[in-house]
């Protein structure tokens, strides 16, 4: 199936269905999100078995201000997906797929370290790349490039290369 | 020794002395006074005592903490392990050590050097990581790189994809014992890399693919090397079954060991030799081609047998069939000549580089071009080097079959002369989570030729 056919059908579950440039994005509210996952892991004309990931943009002067993207693909009928879903700055909460697709685990711990997206009922939120302890979420855009006092032993900060003075 | 704990001088000294000392009243000159009530120690030991039931025999099981330094973990791949005697029952991933913040970086530059930070991404795949960022770029704009500079990215990757393939090879020879594997592996990737420092000037991280096309046209008599390579690797591929394939060591320490069905391993999002060596026929090369891999002849390898041998086999035949395919890019490049980037000065790069008696450097008909002759043609070229392309609104997710498995890039624009956001869906990051279904309930000996069969490589995990 194309991306235009596979729209065609994805249509009439999920009205804001798009293809651009060959890509077929589906996006939905948060509510309906497992459930469509399930639907399209399941239903055999989709097949989506194959999670590829799923990771996260920040628009902070918009709303939502955070959208989430799931990029799913078919074994079977060698097709893609991408999911979409608009989350709220005050409320950046979404069901997790760990139940559905095991391989998104780290793939949401990685949004949650980046951007402090919080996927409830995944089974281990925790940091993943960077250290325990850290406090921010650097890949918003409002956390800015660097920036991180170093701290080294014997309680000495080191400031970033960016802002030290001489 | 220093004191290595964080937290000021003051914070510490507090916490020493406010640290609670159940029954034990310890110092210089005083004895300790030992309270069997309180002590949470004898209440453990008890408990497992009473627990035993293989006659006096203590029922432990051990943690053991494995890396991240440590030489047969691929770099800083830290593994928590918990032992019961030899066999792992279980087995946690911990990865972090190497994140370099490349995704964060790239948004602060403009689109170009986007190149020069993915390349370090998985830096043992460097032509993948550019190409495809320079294909998900390429999308966005509606542009098309010239068929030559296609080709040409197709010669590169597949070579290199026999460079990390013997990379692989030479460490998992390596960590089994085999160290003339090692001195092999290497050895040939050496000559790989000398083709990669002829064409690009450096052996890693080459940053020579660039948006709309590359950097420059193949310097004369590369061709030629690559041709050497190729009459020359065959012979070498033989040497390395003949030591390997029948080895009763090598058969011992891999077949049967680290199994991955296939369901499983989609089911854990796993790509590339590991899931084809499941059995499952999955190549976005030919699924989904991009660079012209549709004109190309090759085939997919797979296996079925779905252990640490499998994937031996899978990734040996696959050097094989990147062979096939340098072997037509060759003849192709020889018949052809034409641009190697795309015909736009809006979207292509306006310096142009030469190799000179001292390397590669300006073209000095172009500086003087751009100093002497036109005005325009300086202030485009100011234009392009500081503000560079401005890439229309959109988002794409742009697969390529690296070595280790898919390679996405998803690219976000918001219409300015910068990436939005830019994610590397990288192969050895996905793969590394199935680690501990294939590790857990196998010997730890096992977990070593795993993770050699993983492959999995930091720089591009942790990215």
């Amino acid at each position: 199936m194309t991306a235009i056919e596979l729209a065609e059908a994805v249509r009439a579950t999920w009205p804001e269905t798009v293809v651009s440039r060959g890509e077929l994005s589906v996006v939905l509210e948060r509510e309906e999100l497992l459930s469509a996952l399930e639907r399209f892991r399941d239903e055999p004309r989709f097949a989506f078995d194959l999670f590829l990931g799923v990771t996260a943009t920040d628009w902070p002067d918009a709303e939502p201000r955070f959208w989430l993207a799931y990029e799913l693909y078919s074994m079977t009928h060698r097709h893609r997906a991408r999911l979409k879903v608009g989350l709220s700055a005050d409320d950046p909460a979404v069901p997790s797929a760990t139940g559905l697709y095991p391989a998104a685990d780290w793939h949401e711990r990685e949004t949650y370290d980046f951007f402090g997206i919080v996927f409830e009922g995944h089974p281990n939120l925790r940091r993943l790349l960077l250290p325990e302890g850290w406090e921010t979420f650097p890949l918003r855009k409002t956390e800015e490039l660097g920036g991180v006092n170093t701290y080294y032993r014997g309680g000495a900060f080191i400031p970033p290369v960016d802002k030290r003075t001489s | 020794m220093t004191d290595q704990r964080t937290g000021t001088p003051d914070e510490l000294a507090s916490e020493r002395t406010s640290m609670p000392s159940p029954g034990v009243a310890a110092g210089p000159g005083v004895d300790a006074v030992f309270d069997p009530d309180a002590s949470d120690a004898m209440d453990y030991v008890a408990e497992t005592e009473t627990s035993d039931e293989a006659g006096g025999i203590r029922q432990e099981t051990m943690i053991l903490n494995m890396g991240p330094q440590h030489p047969s973990t691929h770099g800083v791949l830290r593994l928590l392990l918990e032992l019961d005697g030899e066999t792992v029952i279980r087995c946690q991933p911990i990865i972090g050590y190497l994140h370099t913040g490349i995704e964060k970086n790239t948004e602060y530059r403009p689109w170009q050097q986007g190149v020069a930070f993915v390349t370090r991404a998985d830096y043992l795949s460097p032509f993948f990581n550019e190409t495809a960022y320079a294909l998900a770029v390429e999308k966005l704009l509606g542009v098309e790189a010239p068929e030559r500079a296609q080709t040409i990215r197709v010669l590169l990757m597949e070579l290199n994809r026999i460079a990390s393939h013997l990379v692989w090879l030479a460490t998992a020879g390596m960590e089994l014992g085999a160290i003339s594997v090692m001195l092999y592996g290497f050895r040939e990737r050496e000559e790989i890399l000398d083709i990669f420092e002829q064409v690009t000037g450096l052996r890693m991280n080459h940053s020579f693919v660039r948006i709309g096309g590359l950097v420059m046209d193949l310097p004369d008599g590369a061709l030629d090397e690559v041709r050497d390579f190729l009459d020359m690797m065959p012979g070498r591929i033989r040497e390395y079954e003949s030591l390997l394939a029948k080895n009763p060591i090598w058969v011992e320490r891999n077949v049967g060991v680290g199994v991955l069905e296939g369901q499983d391993a989609i089911r854990l999002g796993v790509t590339g030799p590991l899931l084809r060596a499941a059995g499952v026929d999955k190549d976005v090369r030919r699924d989904a081609p991009y660079c012209g891999y549709e004109t190309y002849e090759f085939d997919v390898v797979t296996r079925t047998d779905a252990d640490c041998y499998a994937r031996f086999e899978v990734r040996i035949d696959e050097m094989r069939e990147s062979m096939r395919i340098v072997e037509q890019c060759v003849s192709r490049l020889e018949a052809s000549s034409g641009a190697v980037m795309v015909d736009d000065p809006k979207v292509g790069w306006p310096v142009r580089l030469e190799v000179g008696p001292d390397g590669i450097g300006n073209s000095p008909a172009y500086i003087k071009h751009i100093m002497e002759e036109s005005m325009e043609a300086l202030i485009h070229h100011f234009k392009m080097v500081t503000e560079g392309v401005s890439v229309p609104r959109g988002e794409v997710y742009v697969p390529v079959e690296a070595p280790r498995g898919e390679l996405g890039l998803y690219v976000v624009s918001d219409g300015g002369h910068k990436p939005y956001r830019v994610r590397m869906r990288d192969p050895s990051f996905s793969n590394l989570q199935a680690l501990p279904h294939m590790v857990e309930g196998g010997l730890i000996a096992d977990t070593v030729a795993v993770i050699s069969s993983v492959d999995p490589v930091m720089g591009g995990v942790d990215r």
